[in-house]
């Protein structure tokens, strides 16, 4: 315990290198091999050693994003959360299908794609979620009898999968510039078998994680607009959660921002 | 041509005390307050991307605030769909016959219709010549989002005026809705410039497409890659873009040329 304390700045150094570099981009020499596991198993502990009950990482991991990087599509953008990374295409208002025309607005329809494989029931969940979200921001009565179609590609996968998923969607729908209500940022946290909250955890932790929730929020009013949750906890755990990635989507909305203005102030 | 904003509502707006910041990024969702209303009327007009709600307005798009004198406010964004707006001069490709409309697609929701009857000098016996495949320029009559859009093929005096079916070959290719304003902005010197070296007509549409035709294909292609790579560049870019252009074009052997004669339609 002591001498997780003393060399607590130097490895809140490394835990913060390790989850914001991409993995691919941290090679490692033979002979600090040892050393480099080491590391990576104090780095595991601790985040179940210190701050004893008090949220673990306060910070989400670091997020970057790219613009218009599909040319045949109306809107599409990338997004990388840690080493997390999904790319959303969006077409719309465009035609949509004959059985799905609605009279009096438009057909949001998603689709998710998994890294590898066919899509399952966890990915339809996801696009159920998704679209239900992306429906409630999209202003859907200006464009009746159209539809806005949007697909996710999962990249890789490294914990905070929906929260990522929601956050490259709307980047997407900004992008191709469908009339929207307000912008959602999405956070994920996970509690620890101890009662930790872990703020945007990585696979790793979320698999170990007792409970694991994603919050999606609006830029207005800062409301919740999604919750899915899995696990047991209790209210104060859940107000604790809320509380904490409330104070975190501030970032993303953030990040918005400022990725639309590279974006715009390119003439 | 029909660069000009569609106007949505007029609001009352109670109090001028601050202007907001005109220039500047908006985001969906963001309000604006304290608009500047015309004198005396408290009224303001609020083009794309602003709404009202209740008693705010509000922003629905990305963009950059805009305003222009006296009381008129617009979001100025990038876009690559369409969504039509009355008055606004389209190309599209005739995909259907059906009786007596023709359907286009003009690259919205829906095929827009066009009255066989809506050409220079058509009348019942005298159909214009329209087959499945054939380019169209035309200009949006009604655009609401509850019904088909309607396309015409002549102005208020029954002319064509530039608009019907745009054959003898050429090159039509899409580009970003901002891509297109840009081009019809009268500040702009791209299609200037480049017409002071190379001959061709050229059709823009509000809808992201551009027809392109010049005196040999490579002039062709040259013109559609010089509007493309133009996207982002400022005027002075521009011109120095179009000085290298003409000089590279001015070391290829001119084979092809046909003898017609070209014009400028736009």
């Amino acid at each position: 315990m002591v001498l997780f304390r003393s060399s607590l700045s130097e490895l809140y150094t490394s835990v913060n290198t390790e989850r914001n570099a991409p993995a691919a981009d941290t090679p490692q020499p033979s002979n600090t091999l040892d050393s480099y596991t080491q590391l990576r198993k104090l780095a595991d502990a601790h985040q179940t050693f210190t701050m004893n009950g008090e949220i673990s990482n306060k910070q989400l991991r670091k997020v970057t994003g790219e613009l218009s990087l599909l040319s045949r599509s109306d809107g599409s953008a990338s997004l990388c959360s840690g080493d997390t990374s999904m790319i959303a295409s969006v077409y719309g208002p465009a035609e949509v299908k004959i059985a799905k025309e609605q009279i009096s607005r438009a057909t949001v329809e998603v689709t998710y794609r998994p890294k590898s494989g066919m899509p399952g029931c966890n990915e339809k969940l996801k696009e159920n979620i998704i679209c239900n979200t992306c429906e409630s921001v999209i202003l859907t009565c200006l464009h009746p009898r159209s539809s806005v179609s949007l697909t996710i590609q999962e990249l890789h996968h490294a914990g905070s999968q929906l929260a990522c998923a929601l956050n490259v969607a709307n980047l997407a729908l900004l992008d191709a510039n469908v009339n929207m209500k307000f912008m959602v940022a999405a956070v994920n946290c996970a509690f620890t078998d101890k009662g930790q909250l872990i703020l945007d955890p990585t696979l790793k932790e979320e698999q170990a994680a007792r409970v694991t929730m994603t919050f999606a929020f609006d830029s207005v009013s800062k409301d919740i607009l999604t919750v899915y949750t899995t696990g047991l906890y209790t209210e104060e755990e859940f107000d604790t959660a809320l509380k904490a990635c409330k104070a975190a989507s501030v970032e993303i909305f953030n990040f918005y921002k400022e990725i639309m203005q590279k974006n715009l102030s390119k003439e | 041509m029909a660069d000009e904003m569609e106007l949505d509502d007029e609001i009352e707006n109670e109090a001028i005390e601050q202007a907001p910041e005109v220039n500047t990024l908006f985001m969906p969702g963001q309000t604006i307050d304290n608009l500047k209303a015309l004198e005396g009327t408290l009224k303001v007009v609020l083009g794309p991307g602003l709404q009202i709600q209740g008693s705010k307005v509000v922003v629905t798009k990305v963009g950059i605030l805009r305003f222009k004198e006296p009381n008129v406010y617009w979001l100025d964004s990038h876009q690559r769909r369409y969504v039509p707006v009355q008055g606004d001069h389209v190309l599209g490709v005739c995909s259907m016959k059906a009786g007596d409309v023709f359907r286009v697609d003009i690259g919205s929701n829906e095929p827009a219709g066009l009255s066989y009857l809506a050409f220079e000098g058509a009348t019942k016996r005298n159909r214009p010549d329209v087959r499945v495949g054939d380019l169209l320029y035309a200009k949006v009559q009604t655009a609401n989002k509850n019904m088909e859009t309607e396309l015409v093929c002549v102005n208020n005096q029954e002319k064509s005026a530039g608009m019907g079916v745009i054959r003898n070959g050429g090159f039509v290719f899409t580009s970003p809705l901002h891509l297109v304003r840009k081009l019809l902005n009268p500040e702009c010197v791209l299609l200037k410039t480049l017409g002071k070296t190379l001959k061709f007509e050229v059709a823009i549409g509000m809808n992201g497409r551009v027809w392109v035709k010049g005196r040999s294909s490579v002039d062709t292609i040259a013109v559609a890659n010089a509007i493309m790579s133009a996207e982002h560049m400022t005027n002075n870019q521009i011109k120095v873009m179009c000085q290298r252009l003409s000089h590279v074009l001015s070391t290829v052997p001119k084979e092809d040329l046909e003898p017609e004669e070209v014009e400028n339609i736009t």
